[in-house]
């Protein structure tokens, strides 16, 4: 369990991660990767317990990790390389032919870390309480975390999903949502709103908080108090407050940069801005 | 011709919540989801011996197909059950992306398929299934033809590893295959031995081509029967053998002309060895409110349909 400071050096190395991997294939979804990688980085470095080696599908006494906007694939590499699933070099090979990280993560090419296929919205909640409720079917304690963008609540299966888990009182669950505010053909409030979360997953009957996603500190104490309100007969959503692009000043707050890559001028703008703390691939 | 018999009617669905029941007491990995038709898919014996192995979902199919692809992460072997229509059209990037794509151990148990449903008519009468479901890479496509191969049916797709579709019908129809058989997934079923036309079927429309295969003795012509339950994988050698001796193919399912059983026989010939072929089958519309047995002779799924077929793919041999 990594203490803040290391978590932040962490975080800032998943960020090189990024921009390099979207800018060495120019494609790739910087964007909300920036915007989720504290998140990311707590959760595999302090909060969940697992195995990397060798990688059980089964996950059975582990912790497990959906995600289910799957387009943040380069943040979601970098973690597991970082957390030791696969070699660190490999993330040179993201997007490329022949390679295990796909554009959008799969189990297809047997990449250690991932479970389930992502990438299509609206999916990744269901097959989270399907992990969730066969925890509970085997009488294992450990816990089931899932991501989700804002705008991937505009998907119909998230809501059928959220009204099982409450009813299903799958209380081993914890969905996070990253609340950025923003989607690719704009800000949610203009695409879609979908204002009142807070209010629409209360109404669902489940515990809600709220966090900051972007204070290292803030989002360590959250999954812990997430984690100590499991077990309560209600799943756990938490609201993430993120800002797109996230630690590089040019892409915060921005849907430009939701799936767009950084020319060489900008790359170099931008790894100024990012500390090399455990050393580039 | 062989002689088949039937003491009883019954109907395919009960029989996989015969093979359920059964697949359940012999592994208590297998579990069971059901979107709001517990008592249309026969799965209330399930839910009574292994109350705690079910999940209902309610009506969202979409969710259902996610969590049964979630609950083999930590080794359950989940049946979803609903209707055709909502198992695959419903839900097809669901299964695309989380259970086919991702490789879960998922068997999509698929009832009132075909027109057969009848009464309630094309909304709820899937005749695309098939085809959808065999285009998916490492997908089984299944498609027993009457209670006990469907109960058999159950119970190998639930020792199989691998995402499998398993389709059976309404309507009661005579049991004719045997109690205690050994299903064997991507194995041809010779029906009856012949040397003058190959029909090759699925599904319902195996006792049909039996009744075919009659009327077709007493006009002096010897029917190759075989049933082809497993239409991915397609068994190939069974085909072709049957071919190199009758040199013409009849295919009969209760499915579009378009992608079902036919065309992956098509497929197969044309590579290897062309010879003429007809199909039974639904061609290329929806169907309607009627009983089973209207629907199936007015859309020419039934015993004279594939006689006129027989013969006339004989004609140009």
């Amino acid at each position: 369990m990594a203490e803040a400071a290391q978590l932040k050096a962490i975080a800032s190395q998943v960020r090189r991660d990024i921009v390099r991997m979207v800018h060495a294939v120019q494609s790739g979804h910087p964007g909300g990767s920036l915007g989720c990688t504290d998140f990311l980085t707590a959760l595999y470095f302090h909060t969940m317990e697992y195995k990397t080696a060798p990688f059980s599908m089964d996950a059975v006494e582990e912790d497990v990790f959906f995600l289910s906007n799957g387009h943040i694939s380069p943040l979601f590499y970098s973690v597991l390389a970082r957390a030791g699933f696969f070699e660190v070099k490999e993330l040179a090979s993201f997007r490329k032919i022949n390679s295990r990280l796909q554009g959008h993560p799969t189990t297809h090419e047997h990449l250690p870390g991932v479970r389930v296929a992502s990438g299509s919205l609206g999916q990744g909640m269901s097959v989270a309480i399907g992990a969730a409720v066969a925890k509970k079917m085997n009488n294992d304690q450990h816990l089931v975390y899932s991501l989700h963008g804002d705008g991937e609540l505009q998907e119909g299966q998230i809501w059928e999903a959220v009204l099982f888990a409450a009813h299903n009182k799958v209380d081993n669950l914890i969905a996070t949502i990253d609340v950025n505010g923003q989607q690719i053909d704009g800000p949610t409030s203009k695409v879609l709103s979908l204002d009142s979360l807070r209010a629409k997953f209360e109404a669902f009957n489940w515990t809600v908080m709220e966090m900051n996603g972007n204070d290292m500190d803030e989002v360590v104490a959250g999954l812990d108090k997430a984690k100590s309100l499991t077990g309560q007969g209600k799943p756990i959503c938490i609201l993430m407050k993120t800002e797109m692009g996230k630690g590089v000043d040019f892409m915060e707050g921005s849907h430009e940069w939701h799936g767009i890559a950084p020319s060489d001028e900008q790359l170099a703008k931008a790894l100024a801005q990012l500390p090399e703390t455990l050393g580039d691939y | 011709m062989k002689k088949y018999t039937y003491t009883e009617k019954k109907d395919t669905r009960s029989g996989f919540g015969a093979g359920l029941l059964e697949a359940g007491k012999r592994n208590p990995d297998v579990v069971a989801l059901c979107a709001d038709l517990i008592g249309s898919l026969k799965m209330q014996d399930f839910i009574k011996a292994f109350p705690d192995r079910f999940t209902q979902v309610g009506i969202a199919e979409a969710n259902m197909m996610g969590i049964a692809a979630g609950m083999t992460i930590g080794g359950k072997i989940p049946f979803t059950g609903t209707f055709a229509n909502f198992s695959t059209g419903r839900v097809y990037d669901q299964i695309r992306q989380s259970v086919a794509y991702s490789e879960k151990n998922v068997k999509i148990a698929a009832s009132h398929a075909g027109l057969t449903l009848g009464e309630d008519g094309a909304t709820h009468q899937i005749l695309e299934d098939i085809g959808m479901m065999k285009m998916l890479p490492g997908m089984t496509v299944i498609n027993p033809c009457d209670y006990n191969q469907t109960k058999a049916a159950t119970i190998a797709a639930a020792e199989y590893k691998g995402p499998v579709y398993l389709r059976f019908g309404r309507p009661v129809v005579p049991v004719f295959t045997d109690a205690d058989q050994k299903f064997e997934i991507g194995k041809a079923w010779m029906v009856n031995e012949g040397k003058d036309v190959s029909i090759f079927a699925t599904g319902h429309l195996v006792w049909e081509a039996i009744k075919a295969g009659e009327m077709l003795a007493e006009m002096g012509i010897d029917a190759e029967i075989i049933n082809i339950h497993t239409i991915k994988p397609l068994d190939e050698e069974a085909v072709l053998k049957s071919v190199v001796k009758t040199r013409c193919v009849v295919s009969a399912e209760e499915h579009n002309r378009l992608g079902g059983l036919g065309d992956s026989i098509a497929q197969l010939l044309i590579k290897n060895d062309p010879v003429p072929m007809e199909y039974v089958a639904v061609d290329d519309s929806f169907g309607e409110s009627g009983t089973p047995e209207e629907l199936m002779t007015k859309y020419g799924l039934d015993a004279a349909h594939i006689v006129k077929a027989v013969q006339a793919v004989m004609a140009r041999k």
